[in-house]
């Protein structure tokens, strides 16, 4: 379970972040949306280390990750999917997925789930030698999924993964999301595409400006009509 | 032919060592965007930890232990100089950087007083060979084949082993080199560990060829390491090594020509024309645009 206290964050001298408590219970979809800038990246990148937080507390199981270097963050079973399809574009396929299991040292565990990343993603075992940065946007996208998974996390972040994705790869991404879960892992899911992540997440949040303003099962907050309106696009006749 | 093979042989071994020195520069580049303006410095006290070493110390253990005493220096100047930096502007690193080569000088101008010291005579590689009726010291010979092995060893390091995936992953993205678990401090220092020792045995080489050592006599080959770098495309090892042949090559060769005054400058103007022809060096990487 993750659970974030009274989170403030400044970033690059804009409070981005102004006492968010939330909560992610062990094998659920989380979702967290909002707009542009309301603080969502920010939110993940403060899980992982990335940013430095003022003040607040982000307890994971019986750790607290405030303050602890990101290395020391995954090696705790966590893993992120960055914005924006950071593979390593000059490592082949089997490296960047390799790398995703840096911190282990089970060899036959790291194979294991190599096999299940390929059941998963089957284009990835296609092009196992080529260079990552020769696949297509949806291909790179299966691939920091499947770089994340490498590391057999408990906890997997995911930042707007159907970002710039053409819809029907978008689908897609969002039922390896569903399986994902169902294999076991805990999911906190940041999305502009508030209608697909609604659909997938069992429990959401809504981010504006750095303040947590709704809170709800996944259904609940597809009905609210203020989240229609606001992030649904569709009005109120 | 036999007449230009003397400086042939002398390029290829210069450019050797050049190529040995600028691996430094460019793999500490690729990772870190930074000129390491300290590194030819780094090379010129490997030469004076060899003429102290080997006061005290039987030769061959002296050559081990002027290659621990340049990787620990090498990572002290990281560790001092770069390190705190991490988050600053890239020109402030580089202030930095000049900063430490003028005071890695400056502490060996303090230390020696200035004065040449005698660089001693490693046996075997300071020999005598003749070969193809030219006699030359064995050293000529040696730094070629020497230098080809280490490069190959440095790939496989980088292509096959863990640590070198981690050195690519992060010569390209810092952040999701971290979200693997990898520590980036770790991967830099160890960056600065390979560029050193190589740094080391260039030295070795380097100044078996001389009788002495002084402060500023490491300026001009770390200089000419830079431009060998530059030259091949500044964060390519294969550029770097290329880059250090070339530069040797022409070097010894303008001397071979009777004009030896010009020798320095047919460097420089080699690196001018490089620049205005393909300003990223012969195998340099396309600035990336983050999308």
């Amino acid at each position: 379970m993750l659970k974030i206290e009274n989170l403030h964050v400044s970033y690059g001298g804009i409070r981005a972040l102004r006492g968010i408590s939330l909560e992610v219970p062990d094998g659920k979809i989380v979702t967290l949306i909002g707009a542009n800038g309301a603080g969502k990246s920010t939110m993940l990148r403060t899980i992982t280390g990335l940013v430095k937080a003022e003040s607040g507390s982000i307890r994971w199981n019986d750790h607290e990750l405030l303050g602890q270097p990101t290395d020391r963050i995954i090696g705790t079973g966590i893993a992120m999917c960055p914005e924006g399809r950071r593979v390593f574009a000059d490592l082949t396929v089997l490296e960047n997925l390799k790398i995703g299991a840096y911190l282990r040292k089970d060899r036959a565990g790291i194979q294991e789930d190599l096999q299940s990343v390929y059941d998963l993603f089957p284009r990835l075992k296609e092009r196992v030698w080529q260079m990552a940065g020769t696949l297509s946007g949806g291909e790179q996208q299966m691939l920091t999924v499947g770089r994340a998974l490498m590391s057999r996390p408990q906890l997997l972040l995911l930042d707007e993964p159907s970002l710039g994705l053409a819809p029907l790869v978008v689908q897609d991404i969002f039922s390896i999301i569903k399986k994902i879960n169902k294999q076991g892992t805990t999911l906190l899911l940041i999305e502009q595409n508030a209608n697909m992540a609604l659909r997938t997440a069992d429990l959401a949040y809504v981010l504006e400006t750095g303040n947590i303003t709704m809170f709800g099962t996944g259904a609940d907050l597809l009905a609210d009509e203020k989240v229609k309106e606001a992030y649904l696009g569709k009005h109120k006749n | 032919m036999a007449r230009i093979l003397p400086y042939l042989l002398g390029g290829i071994s210069v450019g050797g060592q050049y190529a040995l020195i600028a691996i430094g520069y460019t793999m500490v580049y690729g990772i870190l965007r930074l000129i390491n303006f300290a590194h030819g410095d780094i090379f010129t006290a490997a030469g004076f930890f060899m003429v102290y070493a080997a006061a005290s110390l039987p030769i061959y253990v002296s050559v081990a232990v002027v290659i621990l005493l340049t990787i620990f220096m090498g990572v002290l100047v990281e560790r001092v100089a770069y390190k705190p930096l991490r988050s600053a502007p890239r020109m402030s690193v580089m202030i930095s950087a000049i900063g430490m080569s003028y005071l890695l000088q400056n502490v060996m101008w303090y230390i020696t007083g200035g004065l040449a010291k005698r660089y001693p005579i490693i046996p075997w590689i300071s020999n005598s060979v003749t070969i193809l009726g030219y006699t030359t010291k064995r050293v000529t010979i040696i730094t070629p084949f020497l230098t080809l092995i280490l490069v190959v060893a440095l790939v496989i390091l980088i292509q096959k082993t863990k640590i070198g995936m981690a050195m690519r992953a992060a010569s390209r993205d810092f952040e999701t080199a971290q979200l693997m678990g990898i520590k980036i401090d770790n991967v830099i220092s160890f960056t600065f560990v390979v560029g050193s020792a190589l740094a080391a045995v260039g030295s070795l080489l380097y100044f078996s060829n001389y009788a002495t050592v002084t402060p500023v006599v490491g300026a001009m080959p770390g200089l000419k390491a830079f431009v060998a770098a530059v030259f091949g495309g500044i964060g390519s090892i294969p550029g770097a090594v290329l880059g250090g042949f070339i530069i040797g090559i022409s070097e010894t060769l303008t001397k071979g020509a009777g004009l030896t005054t010009f020798s320095d400058a047919v460097t420089f103007a080699l690196l001018i024309i490089i620049l205005v022809v393909k300003p990223t060096g012969l195998f340099g990487e396309k600035p990336t645009q983050k999308v």
